[in-house]
């Protein structure tokens, strides 16, 4: 910038007019942004400090930080902080690997078994969540679940596993039905990226004779590096979003085992009427959240 | 329901700025009237004639699956009859689930949509939404004709702990189990129950389920523990094998911790082909009994056998229903009592239409009779006692009528002591010692009973 | 591509039959719900399954049908609730009845649909502006959009439910779409795509005179269409997928989605399988056939090369 006088001023009327019609760009955006998630969230925090419940004569009385002293006192509550993320824990880089191994096995396959794939891996996320827990409800059965059925019929099982009665394995179950609904979209997007991998530079790395193994990592990997970023930040975000399979399969259980803090905070709120019980937890989960994903941003820049 | 001022402020901000796309948006599907949710318009045509002088008002009933209560061409029926009279009344009808309809509910409260009337019983509303000031006073209703035909302690379940009448009762029936008759004659078995009183003895109980065992039914009975649906079948199979009770006499107090139901606990999960279940409800159980899976189903009463009898018309086995075993052989069973209630959403009118309906359905000579055949249960007036003195199934399960125990759903804290029973016995299904589980149970549910007085 | 011409090693027979077993394992529920629609119910209920449905019913859908009826769409004016005689806004249209399972379908569509509208506008304009503009309050209000746009929205969940229930949105499908567009993953990623843009274009376009609007639709717009697409399809299935939203917002017959109503379904009718199925796949085969017509736009063009930090 320079400091002639006629200049400072010329920029202080550019910062102006950019402002205005920064914000009038930003105006439905935020309208949005702010009244349905920004205004929620405040209230959220105000109401983490009462004690408030449902009923008409029932006042909310102001507790302090008495919900968070509860709430990491909560056993359920740790546990559903723990299953959460074990959950995000475990999907997101399963998805991504997963995703990447089937794409690059597909990617250069001639177009109909390239479409055949790809549909096939999309189908569980466009058939909808609702809809796919319906059979997989049905294949867990304990009686006569398609799982059980085949186990016990070739023998792998002895006798019938309870899969969702289980907590040793009710966890899983979970996490395997999302991430079935999970690997279509990062498929997809991973064999579009693997497709516009420059091919000169893969075949002057060849002819230099590097590997397979390392082709990909020199040559693909850092192409395709902004896919998986993205990936990376829809597969959290979808994972933190798991709360169908949870509600329509195990309500939390067996025994807390597959309690979230999402289903959590509806348990409390509509089950037990502890609203502020339940904002305070949202509070404490929406820091965790933004933390990991001003993280997640800050490992994006530095990639760059 | 309850708006706190900040919210109020910001929303009539937010509401001013929303005006903008609102308007860009121009249409609205679905609907948000201000104070009532309209829906399935059941008495289409029948709005406000010209000669009626009463000015045309509609309400909402939201009604639980209470037998056919639960299917809308039954209930379209029951609205057409009660429009005949009063044509200035529309009522819209929403089915809930036991699944989610509490959940649906008390999202609805919250979001100021509360329905006018609800179908269900004392538990939710009397012991939670009457409890928490959300209903009317229905004493009106409660007349002395009214009060001298409807069975005492149905009225003592309908009155709230401060006296108040939140709900008007149409009719009753007591929870069974039912046991598949052809695999227990298979398995030598019906020697171990009375099949001309339906009762049985906490040691016959696990000496049929041994017996089925040895002929080969890996799976006797589930003791069901996914969520809510149908606990009350776990509860009266708990309490009655060893006599122990819910709660005190004055319903003020959880009382699963006794030396009776530990024992009982205790010989559930040590009897073979009993297992805890923590992966179905009671509805699925239902589904796992008619297709003889399971030996036995402690989530019964007569609507699950008319319902079966009517989706499965080729069953293959008999059902026989029974009282839950007891160890002296006198069952007490968990009554059911259904009936309305209203919410209180402030408008008189709907208030005073939703007593019109609550009055033809319950009251009308002509109508009540239909009005209780619809739930497929037995009424709550003595003088409709003999009701279904021709219909063979009502007669066979009349017979539990009289076993019919204390209805002490209306204790405090309902609400959380049902969540805390189901997550108890899921406890005690991985594993978890009984008497620190039941433990667990007393001290949630009877702070929350506690909190509630 | 024939230069990479297919050289047959272990590894790659191996995968391939994986993928193959993969397959068959992802589509199966699909495969079992829609023959498990048209089973009889004692092939349903069997407790061996049945692979291959022995005969072919139409029962599940008739009963699906003839359940409750529901208007094909109703239009009412926004507000007029307040002067309405009856309390309820002013109905405009109404469509013929039909079974409630049709108008559940109508709903979610316009719900995806209007969401993918509403949030790709919103968010590209937001995005160009984050990327392009250099105004006061840019940092925080960028921190602030990186921090919330993971945030599952059962944290704000009571918030949420007593402001619709403050704006009257409660029960209407606007509640649902209002908090999807309000999301701001997606002006995050149209910045991304928006860093992009050369800064001379913008200048040139400037010093042509053109204004900003024209800047906008002219020069933006085609150098972040890729940019959109890939918001409008992950915003359109996330939305369609849905559930939470739905289940705490809407309450009545007319305003379920279909999510909701099979949901609902299943909860009311655990004995009857078969109905479920049948409204799972009224569920389902819309879409995939929206996704079989629309492959192509799923799957190419959406290179997230211009993605930077």
């Amino acid at each position: 910038m320079s400091n002639k006088k006629n200049t400072v001023s010329m920029s202080r009327a550019l910062v102006r007019r950019e402002t205005i019609s920064g914000y009038l760009f930003l105006l439905p955006s935020l309208l949005f942004f702010v009244g349905f998630v920004i205004i929620p969230m405040i209230l959220c925090i105000y109401t983490g400090f009462f004690d408030s419940t449902m009923g008409k004569d029932k006042q909310d009385v102001f507790i302090g930080l008495s919900n968070y002293a509860e709430m990491f006192r909560d056993p359920v509550f740790r546990r559903a902080l723990l299953n959460t993320f074990i959950i995000v824990i475990v999907s997101v880089p399963t998805v991504c690997a997963f995703s990447l191994w089937v794409a690059s096995a597909i990617y250069k396959m001639k177009s109909p078994a390239l479409s055949f794939f790809r549909c096939v891996f999309y189908l569980p996320v466009v058939t909808g969540s609702v809809a796919v827990t319906v059979v997989w409800k049905w294949m867990y059965n304990n009686y006569y679940g398609v799982f059980n059925y085949i186990g016990t019929k070739t023998g792998i099982l002895e006798n019938n596993i309870n899969w969702l009665g289980d907590q040793r394995f009710a966890l899983w179950c979970i996490i395997l039905i999302l991430f079935t609904t999970s690997v279509g979209q990062p498929i997809v997007l991973y064999v579009s990226a693997l497709g516009n991998v420059d091919p000169s530079l893969v075949e002057a790395a060849e002819v230099d004779g590097g590997t397979h193994l390392q082709v990909f990592w020199k040559i693909k990997w850092p192409q395709i590096m902004p896919t998986t970023l993205y990936i990376l930040v829809i597969t959290t975000i979808n994972s933190f979003q798991c709360f169908a399979l949870i509600q329509l399969l195990t309500s939390g259980g067996p025994n807390h085992s597959t309690d979230t803090v999402m289903y959590y905070i509806y348990y409390m709120a509509f089950k037990l009427y502890r609203y502020g019980y339940a904002n305070a937890m949202g509070v404490v989960l929406a820091i965790f959240i933004a933390v990991l994903s001003a993280l997640q941003f800050k490992v994006m820049k530095s990639n760059d | 329901m309850k708006k706190k001022t900040i919210s109020k402020i910001l929303s009539v901000v937010l509401a001013m700025s929303m005006v903008v796309p609102m308007a860009a948006c121009g249409t609205k599907t679905g609907d948000a009237p201000a104070n009532n949710t309209s829906s399935e318009k059941v008495a289409e045509g029948t709005e406000a004639p010209a000669e009626s002088t009463a000015t045309p008002t509609s309400i909402t009933l939201w009604t639980y699956p209470i037998g056919s209560w639960g299917d809308s061409a039954t209930v379209d029926g029951l609205i057409a009859s009660f429009n005949e009279v009063h044509p200035e009344i529309t009522v819209t009808v929403e089915y809930l689930d036991y699944t989610n309809g509490d959940d649906q509910i008390n999202t609805a409260i919250e979001g100021g949509e509360a329905p006018d009337m609800v179908m269900e019983g004392p538990e939710r509303l009397v012991a939670n939404w009457g409890a928490k000031g959300l209903m009317v006073d229905l004493s009106d209703l409660w007349t002395a004709e009214a009060k001298s035909d409807i069975y005492e302690s149905v009225e003592a379940a309908c009155k709230g702990a401060d006296g108040v009448y939140y709900e008007y009762p149409l009719c009753m029936t007591a929870h069974t189990m039912a046991v598949n008759r052809d695999l227990f004659e298979a398995a030598d078995a019906l020697q171990y129950l009375d099949e001309e009183t339906h009762t049985w003895t906490t040691e016959n109980f696990v000496k049929a389920c041994e017996a089925l065992v040895a002929y080969g039914q890996k799976n006797a009975g589930a003791v069901f523990c996914a969520g809510q649906g149908g606990d009350q079948g776990t509860r009266a199979l708990v309490n009655n094998l060893y006599g122990g009770t819910f709660t005190n006499a004055e319903h003020t107090e959880y009382t699963v911790n006794s030396q009776e139901n530990i024992k009982a606990l205790e010989l559930l999960a040590s009897t073979p082909g009993i297992n805890f279940d923590s992966s179905i409800v009671g509805g699925d159980e239902i589904t796992l009994f008619c297709n003889e899976t399971l030996g036995m189903a402690f989530c019964w009463n007569v609507a699950q056998e008319r319902t079966h009898k009517i989706t499965t018309p080729d069953t293959n086995f008999e059902i026989l229903p029974m009282a839950f075993p007891s160890d002296d052989g006198e069952a007490e069973l968990c009554g059911g009592i259904w009936g309305f209630g209203i919410f209180d959403n402030g408008d008189e009118a709907k208030i005073a239409a939703s007593k019109t309906f609550i009055d033809f359905i319950c009251n009308d000579a002509n109508q009540v009779e239909d009005s209780v055949k619809a739930s497929t249960y037995w009424s709550v007036r003595k003088s409709l006692a003999d009701m279904y003195a021709d219909d063979e199934l009502m007669s066979k399960y009349s017979v539990f009528v009289p076993m019919m125990g204390d209805y002490y759903q209306v204790v405090g804290g309902w609400a959380e002591a049902r969540t805390a029973w189901w997550n108890m016995l899921q406890q005690i299904g991985s594993g978890t010692d009984v008497t620190t589980a039941v433990e667990t149970f007393s001290e949630t549910a009877n702070a929350a009973a506690a909190a509630a007085q | 591509m024939n230069r990479d011409k297919i050289r047959l090693t272990p590894y790659k027979v191996v995968s391939i039959i994986v993928l193959i077993v993969l397959a068959f394992l992802f589509a199966f529920p699909l495969y079992w719900i829609i023959t498990g629609a048209f089973k009889t119910s004692a092939a349903i209920n069997s407790t061996t399954p049945e692979w291959f449905p022995s005969e072919w019913v139409l029962d599940n859908f008739r009963t699906l049908f003839s359940r409750q009826k529901a208007p094909l769409w109703e239009i009412r004016l926004p507000f007029s609730g307040g002067f309405a005689a009856d309390g309820q806004r002013i109905l405009l249209s109404s469509g013929p009845r039909v079974p409630a399972a049709i108008r559940w379908l109508m709903n979610t569509v316009f719900m995806a649909v209007v969401s993918m509208i509403l949030t790709c506008i919103t968010s590209a304009m937001a995005g160009y502006a984050l990327a392009k503009k250099r105004f006061v309050g840019r940092t925080i209000l960028f921190s602030l959009i990186v921090c919330a746009m993971a945030l599952p929205k059962q944290v704000i969940l009571i918030p949420l439910l007593r402001e619709m229930s403050a704006l009257n949105l409660y029960n209407t499908i606007w509640a649902v779409i209002f908090p999807i567009v309000g999301w701001p993953f997606g002006v995050f990623l149209m910045k991304q795509f928006s860093e992009g843009i050369p800064g001379e274009m913008l200048e040139a376009a400037r010093i042509d005179g053109a204004g900003e609007i024209k800047t906008f639709l002219q020069i933006v717009v085609p150098m972040v269409k890729p940019g959109i697409g890939a918001l409008a399809i992950f915003t359109f299935i996330n939305s369609w997928n849905d559930y939470f939203m739905q289940l705490i917002m809407l309450s009545s017959t007319n305003t379920l989605t279909i999510s909701l109503g099979i949901a609902k379904l299943q909860a009311e009718n655990s004995t009857d399988f078969g109905l479920i199925m049948a409204g799972a796949t009224l569920a389902a085969v819309p879409i995939i056939i929206v996704f079989m017509i629309f492959q192509k736009y799923f799957t190419q063009g959406i290179t997230m090369g211009a993605v930077k930090g």
